[in-house]
């Protein structure tokens, strides 16, 4: 279309990279033009990482050429990039929450009152020029105050500005949206939008199909660090994207298996929650889950869906209310009685609350349940084999072995052995906390088709996603949080409106400080 | 012979070699073992009687390193122990009431210690200052700020007996840390510990009970800590509120992370911890058998320290492999 014949602006041709002789890119193309928003997709471990790396720096090109406006570039390290235009937004926001939101954008590049050299910042400007930019993405929050205390989507406005202000010829996004909820992400991609209808040509990868579609113009696909192709994204439809991606048919479907299951509500719950609250927390949580149920959690984020989980699995106790466990009343104080119930927690904070990055991935897969058996009775050697090889290969956990340290695993792949070790204590009640977050689609299929197969075999699941088309599809109920309130409950197969109908209450639709 | 390079405990036993070799060349008779009176003599088993309290004191430390703790307070301990017996032993005479009392004391120091960490969450090194400071008063209490002598043989037997020819304090030391070594290998408390020491948020959240673990760590160090004024006491025959144990803590830290272990918490290693204790306690030994004078002896022993922490340094090593052998071309690194 249109598009083809606009100007390349950032081109990368013959990359060939490789981390200590394993490859990582092989010979990967990549053209981004002016005005456009280009997606990169792939799964994980497709090598995306790697080229937004050697692109922007971070990585010293090994083989092949980038080309800038004409000029093959050579870019030593990310200031060096950023000086020749290449400006990039990661996942996790870095800047510094206790400086204000103006200090954040000209960092190091502060405005100097013109008489006092070297000394003298002047910040009038500095705080008029931060809130023109941010004005540039209809963005209009006092820029005085404190970073930190805004939302996740704002600093990464924020970063976005500070990045734009640098230069405005190319902007990568890594995964900016995986913790932002769905009206942040629509403010989000206006500010894109106007960024790309006056030129600034967009790099953006990420693991939600949608947006690419909502956004995007092009899509270029890895594999295996190969280039797959480059496609018009009006070509290539859903199916097709995720074939190219993994590099086979992918069957969207499921058998709502969990469903048919639930039907059975005689069966007396595996754990029943009755009035429960906390101060700063949630308050009033009803809630019943049976055997071979999946019960999903919508709300936005901060809406009490990660507060309820951790009330259910000891994480925090609860100031009131009554948690009753296959009908027996229950204090958990600690995961380790939860766990001792047979009640197991999967963290969505995966880096922090999940993994213990220098211990094995076997010790990492185990610990739950040796920590469950207790001092005296020690996993033997080959009991902790069969457990984490039979469980590695359910959750296919690609490593090139189970004893290397598991911090050196990609996302997805940490995810995965996280799940195994609350699978690995065969709980009753297993609550998951946005288990499919920065995993690749095929990836996700699989965590929901196992979900399925485990709720058959009769346990129960609590299914946590910012989603909705994934809790719909999978879950038997859903109960839908705001405002750190329960509001409500959804039988499986309700429409996705209903759901977001509940959710987005309109108190709840206006962050402070965001304007339209 | 690249691989056992290596191995972690390859550079702590290098290091002891090259010692125990320096101090060979000063001195011909250093090596020499006798057999006098039943009893086995020599240089050698004088640093490993005399290295007994330090290694226990080490031992103990690991654990609570490994998880991610510190404790400051263990030389306070050692006198608050060494004060306790001494108390109990010079008008009753009763050695097992004064051993245990001892003990039982030093375990209190160190679950109170756990209890400032685990239950009042306050940093480890703020909290075991406070028993550092307060524990040398509180040893004074005991001895009425006097130098209590003992005199009394069984207790004696403790710092300066001989148990198969051996010196009975190395011997204690000795299967105190093998039973700690089979504790921590038919059980999971290693792993626990490790885990605890390398992420305690998600330890907890994945079951591992961390508070209850760390509280008894730091009580076992506070045990160990006993341990070591027992032995230190017995042997010097005295109980000195203010020298006992003096600075003890901070050749504990030095000796366990000569061992190998990381002072940010998950990885520990015992074996290495008993090597670092030995290496000090040669240390120590060189600096009289070389006769260095007494007002220089603190310099020298910096310095000595200074070049083993060099030695055991894999980037220093690296820097100082590199020097020599640059082969053409090699200036185009990653």
């Amino acid at each position: 279309m249109a598009t083809g014949d606009r100007r390349p602006v950032l081109e990368a041709r013959g990359i060939v990279h490789a981390y200590s002789g394993k490859p990582a890119l092989d010979g990967v193309d990549f053209c981004l033009r002016a005005g456009e928003v280009h997606a990169l997709m792939g799964q994980n471990g497709a090598g995306k990482s790697t080229l937004i790396k050697v692109l922007t720096g971070v990585e010293p090109l090994q083989t092949g050429s980038i080309i800038l406006d004409g000029a093959a570039i050579r870019p030593a390290s990310t200031l060096d990039a950023q000086q020749s235009g290449i400006s990039t937004v990661y996942q996790e926001v870095n800047l510094c929450p206790n400086l204000s939101v103006a200090e954040n954008i000209f960092a190091g590049r502060q405005p100097r009152k013109p008489w006092a050299r070297g000394g003298g910042i002047d910040w009038k400007q500095l705080n008029a020029r931060a809130l023109e930019l941010l004005a540039r993405l209809d963005v209009d929050i006092d820029v005085r105050r404190e970073l930190g205390g805004y939302s996740v989507a704002l600093q990464q406005m924020v970063a976005i500005a500070r990045a734009i202000d640098i230069s405005a010829k190319v902007l990568i996004l890594d995964e900016p949206t995986s913790s932002l909820d769905s009206g942040e992400v629509a403010q989000l991609f206006q500010a894109l939008r106007k960024l790309r209808d006056r030129g600034t040509a967009i790099l953006f990868v990420t693991h939600f199909l949608d947006q690419v579609y909502e956004i995007c113009e092009r899509i270029t696909v890895l594999r295996n660090g190969k280039l797959v192709g480059e496609y018009p994204a009006s070509e290539l439809d859903h199916a097709a994207l995720v074939s190219a991606m993994v590099g086979r048919a992918v069957s969207n479907d499921f058998t709502p298996a969990a469903r048919v299951a639930a039907e059975s509500s005689q069966t007396p719950a595996v754990l029943s929650a009755r009035g429960v609250q906390r101060q700063g927390g949630v308050s009033r949580v009803n809630l019943e889950i049976r055997p071979g149920e999946i019960l999903g959690f919508a709300g936005l984020l901060g809406s009490g869906r990660t507060e309820v989980a951790r009330l259910l699995c000891g994480l925090d106790s609860p100031d009131d209310g009554e948690i009753r466990l296959k009908g027996v009343a229950v204090t958990m104080h600690e995961p380790a009685a939860a766990i001792a119930q047979g009640v197991s927690f999967c963290p969505e904070e995966r880096k922090t609350e999940g993994i213990v990055d220098q211990l094995s991935i076997r010790d990492n897969i185990v610990l739950s349940l040796q920590a469950r058996l207790g001092l005296w009775r020690k996993l033997s050697p080959q009991h902790r084999r069969e457990i984490t090889d039979r469980l590695a290969k359910q959750l296919d956990v690609r490593a090139a072995s189970l004893d290397m340290p598991i911090g050196e695993l990609s996302g997805g792949n940490q995810q995965k052995c996280l799940i195994a070790r609350a699978l690995a204590i065969e709980p009753c009640l297993v609550v998951l906390d946005e288990p499919t977050r920065g995993i690749d689609v095929a990836g996700k299929q699989e965590i929901m088709s196992l979900l399925i197969k485990l709720a058959a075999e009769g346990m129960a699941v609590v299914f946590i996603s910012a989603e909705v088309e994934e809790l719909l599809r999978v879950s038997s109920r859903i109960v839908v949080m705001r405002d750190r309130e329960q509001v409500g409950e959804l039988p499986g197969g309700c429409s996705e409106d209903q759901v977001y109908a509940l959710i987005a209450a309109p108190a709840a639709s206006a962050p402070a400080g965001n304007a339209a | 012979m690249k691989s056992l390079f290596r191995h972690s405990l390859a550079w702590p036993a290098v290091t002891l070699i090259l010692l125990l070799g320096l101090n060979a060349v000063m001195n011909p008779g250093f090596l020499a073992l006798a057999w006098r009176d039943g009893h086995l003599y020599g240089s050698l088993v004088d640093i490993l009687n005399r290295a007994a309290p330090l290694a226990l004191v080490s031992a103990g430390m690991t654990l609570v390193i490994a998880a991610r703790g510190l404790d400051i307070s263990v030389g306070a301990v050692v006198a608050i122990s060494a004060a306790v017996a001494a108390v109990i032993i010079g008008p009753t005479g009763n050695l097992g009431f004064a051993i245990a009392g001892a003990l039982g004391v030093a375990l209190l120091c160190g679950i109170w210690n756990g209890a400032l960490v685990v239950g009042v969450g306050m940093q480890p090194i703020i909290a075991t200052l406070i028993l550092m400071v307060a524990g040398r008063g509180v040893a004074q209490l005991i001895t009425g700020g006097q130098i209590l002598t003992v005199y009394y043989a069984p207790y004696d037997f403790i710092g300066n007996g001989y148990l198969l020819g051996l010196p009975f304090a190395a011997l204690l030391a000795g299967a105190v840390i093998v039973l700690l070594h089979v504790l921590l290998s038919v059980t999971p408390l290693g792993l626990f510990i490790r885990a605890i020491g390398i992420n305690p948020v998600a330890s907890r959240i994945a079951g591992v009970r961390a508070q209850p673990i760390t509280l008894c760590l730091y009580a076992f160090g506070g045990l160990m800590a006993g341990l070591a004024g027992l032995i230190i006491s017995s042997n010097v025959k005295s109980a000195d509120a203010n020298n006992a144990g003096q600075l003890l803590e901070l050749d504990a830290i030095l000796a366990v992370t000569l061992g190998g272990t990381a002072l940010t918490g998950g990885k520990f290693s015992l074996a290495g911890t008993v090597l670092g204790a030995l290496i000090i306690q040669t240390l120590t030994s060189t600096i009289y058998s070389l006769g260095v004078p007494p007002e220089v002896n603190l310099v020298f022993k910096a310095a000595l320290i200074f070049l083993v922490m060099l030695l055991q340094s894999p980037d220093f090593r690296a820097t100082f492999k590199r020097l020599p052998v640059r082969p053409p071309g090699a200036e185009k690194t990653s």
